[in-house]
């Protein structure tokens, strides 16, 4: 459970499908536009999936589905991508060992 | 009385919610018929070209040191016919405090944000300019709201976007992060409205005006340290304001160089397709943004953009995602410099360019942008092969947007592609006759239409002649 002032994010749509504007592809009328962002929580407690409020780091209070307790970003460099290393050697050997270019 | 919060009603609310948000009123702007005084707008800021540089000193923005690339050049001689292969330079924008040129655009924003009472800025964005007018707000004292486009349906974010989120968060904005579709300046609007802040956006006199210090910047530097100007300056280009902003620049600092734009080329990926997000590799600098705001500047969130590529534009070339890649590395390998990808493009260009020019000549790629986890090709290239595109060297002339990305097998095969100006042009004049309904032109008319596509008299009066106007 998550209690009140935990930063949180949570996420809600904020337009249905039925309520998208007309000039869009297929694919993205058919799916809701949803939003997420984070905030202190402003319930008392709260488990994930509830509705709660929460304050944002400028001081508006948004609504939405709780997400996820004390957010982290988990970005990374991702896979190892053969290619690159490939790139820099055929670089190398045209500027420094008289390959073709 | 709370207001209508509905997407008809926001929407319906947009020009008075524009109007209290940047306080401007742009309906002075609109002249006889279709003519707009652009040249109006852009003077009425209020902001001289010193008064930019003197609030960019205040706020650490400019200033960017520029590098000549030897070893790329050297590349490029190898590959172009004997005597050709122009010095290669880059402007490293990255060394602005959020990484990229796109704090000049925000410096003035916040700036007279600020001196007009607002107690924050919103901006809706999902590249760079976040972090800038983030990064700014912070320096300034004032709250910031970041409105982007960043998932796809599944809830997928683009890793490029994600980090910029990160970024914007750790420079003290708020984030709202959505899912695929233009009704992000719906959202952008409830913001404004909801806060009473200033809206910094994009294609305001503001902040096309704050990049002419850049073109400025670029003029003075080679004449200082090399004894005369640049040759060719190219430019990455998406919504148009970096180009604009730099050509106007430098024509102030009396520099003539040819002005080219570069996109990357995702032609047939549909920007606005929840599908197609994810198959992307590049969220910005691309065909999918550069053409459409070329041909139309005004369908952004201002109703006048300040961003008018087209009236100083001399070339406007493509690279494939697989030779931005490419360069990418090659800066890093090469030269010791690792920057993000999508700030390279200009660069690939004009490593193609180069080879076109003679030796003693001087071409710059006018930006580069910070790196970081998500925003490298590392990462971009991880998640495409995972998201299903093929990666593979060959000829990029043959890459297929949204199924493969091609490395160049050799560095000759990296070629800029021109696209056809004339067409974006026609385009351009198409769009902006269509508001006279039918009623033939007037000459001033005309004359304005030639500004706005730097086309002669003639081109302009066929190119309505063969639209039946």
């Amino acid at each position: 459970m998550a209690k009140k002032n935990e930063y949180v994010r949570i996420h809600r749509n904020v337009l249905e499908a039925a309520e998208r504007t007309g000039k869009l592809p297929e694919d993205t009328k058919n799916v809701p536009l949803e939003m997420w962002v984070k905030g202190w929580l402003q319930d008392e407690e709260a488990a994930i999936g509830d509705t709660v409020t929460v304050k944002t780091v400028v001081g508006r209070l948004e609504t939405g589905t709780l997400l996820e307790e004390r957010p982290c970003y988990d970005l990374n460099y991702g896979e190892y991508v053969p290619e690159i290393l490939e790139i820099d050697q055929r670089l190398r050997a045209v500027l420094f060992e008289g390959v073709e270019a | 009385m709370s207001m209508d919060r509905s997407y008809a009603a926001v929407t319906g609310r947009k020009s008075q919610i524009i109007r209290d948000a940047i306080g401007v009123d742009y309906s002075k702007y609109e002249k006889e018929g279709i003519i707009f005084d652009y040249e109006a707008l852009m003077a009425d800021t209020g902001y001289t070209l010193e008064d930019h540089i003197r609030i960019q000193k205040t706020y650490n923005v400019g200033n960017t040191p520029v590098f000549e690339l030897h070893n790329l050049t050297e590349l490029a001689r190898k590959c172009a016919a004997p005597g050709k292969g122009a010095r290669i330079f880059v402007k490293d924008e990255a060394s602005n405090p959020a990484g990229s040129f796109k704090e000049r655009r925000a410096a003035a924003s916040v700036y007279h944000a600020k001196k007009m009472g607002y107690k924050g800025v919103v901006a809706a964005t999902s590249g760079n300019y976040g972090a800038a007018v983030a990064s700014q707000a912070a320096m300034q004292g004032l709250k910031c709201i970041i409105v982007q486009e960043c998932y796809d349906s599944k809830g997928m974010g683009q890793p490029e976007i994600v980090e910029k989120a990160r970024k914007c968060e750790a420079l003290g904005a708020e984030v709202l992060q959505l899912t695929v579709g233009p009704e992000l300046f719906y959202e952008t609007l409830l913001m404004l409205e909801d806060t009473g802040y200033f809206n910094a956006s994009l294609y305001s006199a503001f902040g096309i005006s704050g990049v002419e210090t850049l073109g400025w910047e670029l003029g003075h530097q080679f004449l200082a340290e090399y004894g005369k100007h640049p040759d060719v300056v190219v430019c990455a280009n998406a919504g148009g304001g970096n180009l604009t902003g730099t050509a106007r620049g430098l024509r102030k600092a009396g520099c003539n160089a040819q002005i080219v734009a570069a996109s990357v080329d995702l032609t047939g990926l549909s920007m606005a397709s929840d599908g197609q997000f994810n198959r992307k590799s590049f969220t910005t600098a691309h065909t999918g943004f550069g053409v459409p705001y070329a041909t139309d500047p005004d369908h952004s969130d201002v109703p006048r953009s300040a961003a008018r590529p087209l009236r100083y534009m001399d070339r406007y070339v493509t690279v494939k995602q697989g030779e931005v890649f490419y360069i990418t590395e090659a800066l890093a390998n090469l030269e010791g410099m690792e920057k993000g990808p999508a700030g390279n493009t200009s660069l690939a260009a004009a490593f193609s360019l180069a080879q076109e020019m003679d030796r003693d000549q001087i071409i710059v790629a006018q930006e580069t942008e910070y790196t970081g986890a998500g925003k490298h090709l590392q990462p971009q290239l991880a998640f495409a092969r995972k998201n299903g595109i093929e990666l593979k060297f060959g000829d990029p002339a043959e890459e297929i947007p949204g199924q493969n990305i091609i490395f160049p097998a050799k560095p000759s095969l990296l070629k800029a592609r021109d696209m056809d100006l004339n067409r974006l042009r026609r385009s351009l004049i198409k769009r902006q006759a269509a508001a006279a309904q039918g009623r033939p032109l007037s000459d001033a008319e005309i004359a304005y239409l030639m500004e706005e596509t730097r086309g002669t008299e003639e081109f302009v009066r066929q190119t309505l002649k063969d639209l039946g106007l």
